[in-house]
C-alpha cells in the first residue's frame, strides 16, 4: 500500500516540505542513530581484530556459565538469554506505547512506558549483577610457576588454556598458603579459614581435588577491556534510554503530547529503545555466542 | 486509509500511513515469536559449540559453520527489528536508502579489520627472530 503508491505525482523536492514525508527531528534522529551505529561497530570491530590477532581465545560458555541463586553450577548462556529476552519484550512494550501514541490513547502510553522501563531497569540490574560476579569471582590461573586466585578485570583474564599433569603439581608447591587455603575453602565450606590458614602447606595440597579445579593460564588480557568498554558503553545507552523514557512518561502523564496534539515524541524516544535492543543483539552475538 | 488524517507535522505532505488495530497486533505478535524463536535457535548452537569445544575432538570447521549460522540469525533479527519495530520499512524508499547506503561501508569495515587481525597473528606466529638475523647476515656477507 502506503508511500510508493501516494508519492506518485508529488514533486518531492520542489521545497516547503519534507522530501522524506518525515518531521525533522524523527529524520534526525534516524541519523544520529546511524552514526551511533558505526561507533558500536567500530567498537566491536577493533575487538574482532584483536581477537582475530591471537592464537587462543576463552571460549564463551566458560566464561558466562553463572546465575544468580545457582552457587557453582555449570549453566552457559543461562543469564544472558534472561537479559536478551528482557530486551526483546521491553522492545514490544515500547513498540505498543509509540502505537497507543498514533490513537492518542494517553493511558495506553502510560502504561507501556511503564513496562518499558521496567523492563530497562531489570536488564541493568542483570548487567550490575553479572559484572560484580566476573569481578569478585576468583578462579585459579597458573602464573609464573605458582598458582593465583584473579578475577576477572581489566588487568587480568583468568580464562587462558587448561593446565594439567606436573605442571600443576609443581606450581602447588609454590604457592602462598594463604592461596591454598582460599582453594580448599571454595569446595569445603564447611570448613573455618583461620583453621585452614593454619594447616601446613602438604596438608592443604593434598585436601585440592584437581579433578575439580580447572587450573588454567592466564588469557588474551584485552579481553576485560573490550568485554567491559562494549558491553558497559551499552549499559549507559540503556541507562540513558530508561531516562528518556522516564521523562516521555512525566510530559505524557502532564498531558503535554494532548496539548500538542501529536505523541511523535513518543515515537522518537521509541527509535531510540529500539536501537538499544538492536546493539545488544550483536553484543550477544560477538561476546556470548561466537 | 479509510480516514484521511491530516499530518501532524507541515513537514509532512502524507500521514503516515498506520496499520490498522488488527493488522498491527498480527504483526507484532508475528514478530515478536519470531525473535523468540530465532534466539532460541541462537541459543541452541551456542550451546552445540560448547559440547563440541568439551568433546575429544573438535572440528574447527564445523564451529566455524555454526559461528556463521549465529550470525547470518542475528542479521535476520536486526532486519525484524529494524523494519518492523522501527517502522523504517513504512518509510519512503529515498529515506531508507540515505539510512540504509552508509551502512554499507561495515562489509568494508569488517573484512578489513579482521584480515588485519589475522595477518598480525601469522606474522607473530612465523616471525623467527633468529632465523631472519641469519638471512641478513648472509645477505650482506654475499655482496662484499
Amino acid at each position: 500500500m502506503s508511500s510508493h503508491e501516494t508519492a506518485q505525482g508529488v514533486k518531492w523536492w520542489n521545497g516547503g516540505r519534507s522530501p522524506f514525508n518525515l518531521e525533522y527531528g524523527k529524520l534526525m534522529m534516524w541519523y544520529f542513530l546511524m552514526s551511533d551505529a558505526f561507533t558500536f561497530g567500530a567498537f566491536l570491530i577493533s575487538y574482532g581484530s584483536i581477537r582475530f590477532s591471537q592464537n587462543f581465545w576463552a571460549d564463551p560458555n566458560v566464561v558466562f556459565n553463572a546465575l544468580p541463586g545457582a552457587g557453582h553450577k555449570n549453566l552457559p548462556l543461562a543469564f544472558v538469554s534472561v537479559m536478551t529476552f528482557i530486551l526483546i519484550i521491553s522492545s514490544v512494550t515500547m513498540v505498543l506505547g509509540v502505537h497507543a501514541g498514533h490513537k492518542g490513547d494517553r493511558k495506553g502510553v502510560i502504561k507501556w512506558l511503564l513496562w518499558t522501563i521496567l523492563g530497562g531497569i531489570a536488564f541493568l540490574s542483570c548487567q550490575a549483577w553479572e559484572w560484580h560476579h566476573l569481578i569478585t569471582g576468583e578462579h585459579a590461573v597458573l602464573a609464573d610457576g605458582k598458582i593465583e586466585l584473579i578475577g576477572q578485570t581489566m588487568g587480568g583474564n583468568p580464562w587462558g588454556r587448561l593446565v594439567e599433569g606436573t605442571a600443576v603439581t609443581d606450581a602447588l608447591k609454590n604457592t602462598s598458603v594463604q592461596t591454598l587455603a582460599s582453594m580448599v575453602h571454595e569446595h569445603h565450606a564447611d570448613m573455618n579459614m583461620t583453621d585452614l590458614l593454619k594447616m601446613p602447606q602438604d596438608k592443604l595440597i593434598g585436601m585440592i581435588d584437581l579433578a575439580e579445579m580447572h587450573i588454567r593460564e592466564k588469557g588474551p588480557i584485552a579481553f576485560g577491556g573490550y568485554f567491559f568498554g562494549i558491553t558497559g558503553f551499552h549499559g549507559f545507552h540503556v541507562f540513558s534510554g530508561v531516562i528518556i523514557n522516564i521523562v516521555m512518561l512525566i510530559m505524557t502523564w502532564k498531558g503535554v503530547f494532548d496539548r500538542r496534539g501529536h505523541y511523535l515524541m513518543i515515537e522518537k524516544a521509541g527509535l531510540y529503545w529500539h536501537f538499544v535492543d538492536l546493539v545488544w543483539v550483536f553484543v550477544f552475538l560477538c561476546f556470548y555466542l561466537i | 486509509m479509510e480516514h484521511q488524517q491530516t499530518p501532524i507535522s507541515p513537514e509532512m505532505t502524507f500521514p503516515q500511513q498506520h496499520h490498522s488495530d488488527e493488522e498491527f497486533k498480527r504483526r507484532v505478535r508475528k514478530t515478536t515469536i519470531l525473535l523468540s524463536i530465532i534466539t532460541v535457535i541462537e541459543l541452541g548452537i551456542g550451546l552445540t559449540i560448547y559440547t563440541i569445544h568439551k568433546g575429544p575432538d573438535p572440528s574447527h570447521m564445523l564451529v566455524l559453520m555454526f559461528k556463521g549460522m549465529v550470525c547470518i540469525l542475528t542479521l535476520a533479527k536486526a532486519y525484524y527489528i529494524v523494519s518492523v519495530f522501527m517502522h523504517l520499512g513504512d518509510e519512503i524508499r529515498n529515506m531508507i536508502m540515505s539510512v540504509v547506503v552508509p551502512l554499507m561501508l561495515f562489509i568494508w569495515f569488517i573484512a578489513a579489520f579482521l584480515w588485519d587481525g589475522n595477518s598480525y597473528k601469522n606474522l607473530r606466529n612465523s616471525y623467527d627472530k633468529h632465523f631472519e638475523e641469519k638471512k641478513i647476515e648472509q645477505k650482506s656477507g654475499g655482496g662484499h
